[in-house]
């Protein structure tokens, strides 16, 4: 399996998910600066947490418009998989990827601890080896993370089954219960239609060794080397 | 004739703003009665080449669409000034 991590200026979990997928890879991926026209020939493409470009104008917005972006776009509308994290969700949204936009979070603070999730999915690629209404633990740390669509497009993505992880208490308690941010429906991470393209606030990444304190990371890289193979 | 425009942007109705009700709270807080709603937005100024407003217009809308507002959550207004 071949995987590509994008690099924007700003970004600062570029090599955390690198390890992270590369440990499942037994190899680890590219790294493709922003500036670059074209990812290699790929299964995997990951845009990853950070601060790219510092925020400006709003998040992922400037990056969305990166030079490696038209191929990164041309190449998830021909059904490569791309994971965009954190940030990557942002400029995932911005890019016209995935509908809707994270707005500033509803308590107006930065949130940087572990939640929970609940597995709305697990028949995608990103979640073959989670099972569906699992609840697993995952870090957070944004300050742009609250998800808005209007009412027509969340019904949208309730309908096509497009929330691929909400947020929840330790024991799967929703609406709002374990919401950090003011999502709408609690989602923390959506599809777009084919399931080809995951953009999630949490960071899978930073979960995915025991010496980081646990591994309900692992099972998403773990699932992505198994269907992507 | 070098043109400025000037784009306001702002929330659409109905999309919660947390900073403007942070900044309603600040301003009753501080005693200022009779302030219904606060909503916060952008502003963004722009030096052009360009020689009549409709051409400017055109571009500017363009920068909007694709770069300066997201129209999932934001509406923008342009005004053109000559300088």
């Amino acid at each position: 399996m071949k995987a590509h991590v994008i690099v924007f200026p700003g970004s600062n979990c570029d090599r955390d998910v690198a390890v992270s997928l590369g440990k499942a890879m037994g190899t680890p991926p590219g790294m493709i600066w922003h500036g670059d026209s074209e990812v290699p020939s790929t299964d995997l493409i990951v845009l990853p947490g950070g601060f790219s470009y510092g925020d400006y104008l709003r998040c992922g917005a400037v990056a969305a418009h990166s030079p490696i972006m038209k191929d990164v776009v041309s190449k998830a509308n021909s059904g490569t998989p791309v994971l965009g994290i954190c940030n990557g969700f942002q400029i995932l949204t911005e890019a016209g990827l995935l509908p809707g936009v994270l707005m500033r979070n509803a308590s107006l603070r930065y949130v940087c601890r572990d939640v929970h999730l609940r597995v709305e999915r697990s028949d995608t690629a990103f979640t073959s080896k989670y099972e569906s209404g699992q609840i697993i633990r995952i870090p957070i740390a944004h300050h742009e993370g609250n998800f808005f669509a209007d009412d027509d497009t969340i019904d949208r993505l309730e309908q096509e089954d497009r929330v691929a992880f909400r947020y929840c208490d330790a024991s799967g308690g929703m609406n709002g219960a374990g919401n950090p941010n003011g999502s709408r429906k609690d989602i923390a991470g959506i599809l777009n239609k084919t399931g080809s393209v995951l953009g999630m606030m949490p960071h899978p990444e930073r979960l995915a060794d025991e010496a980081l304190g646990g591994t309900d990371g692992t099972a998403m890289f773990d699932g992505l080397v198994e269907a992507l193979q | 004739m070098p043109m400025k425009a000037k784009i306001k942007i702002t929330l659409k109705n109905g999309v919660l703003d947390p900073q403007g009700k942070a900044i309603e709270h600040a301003l009753s807080g501080l005693g200022f009665d009779g302030v219904n709603e606060v909503r916060q937005g952008k502003y963004i100024e722009l030096d052009l080449d360009h020689d009549d407003e409709a051409s400017a217009r055109k571009a500017v809308d363009r920068m909007c669409e694709k770069l300066l507002a997201n129209t999932v959550i934001e509406n923008y207004d342009i005004e053109f000034e000559l300088s």
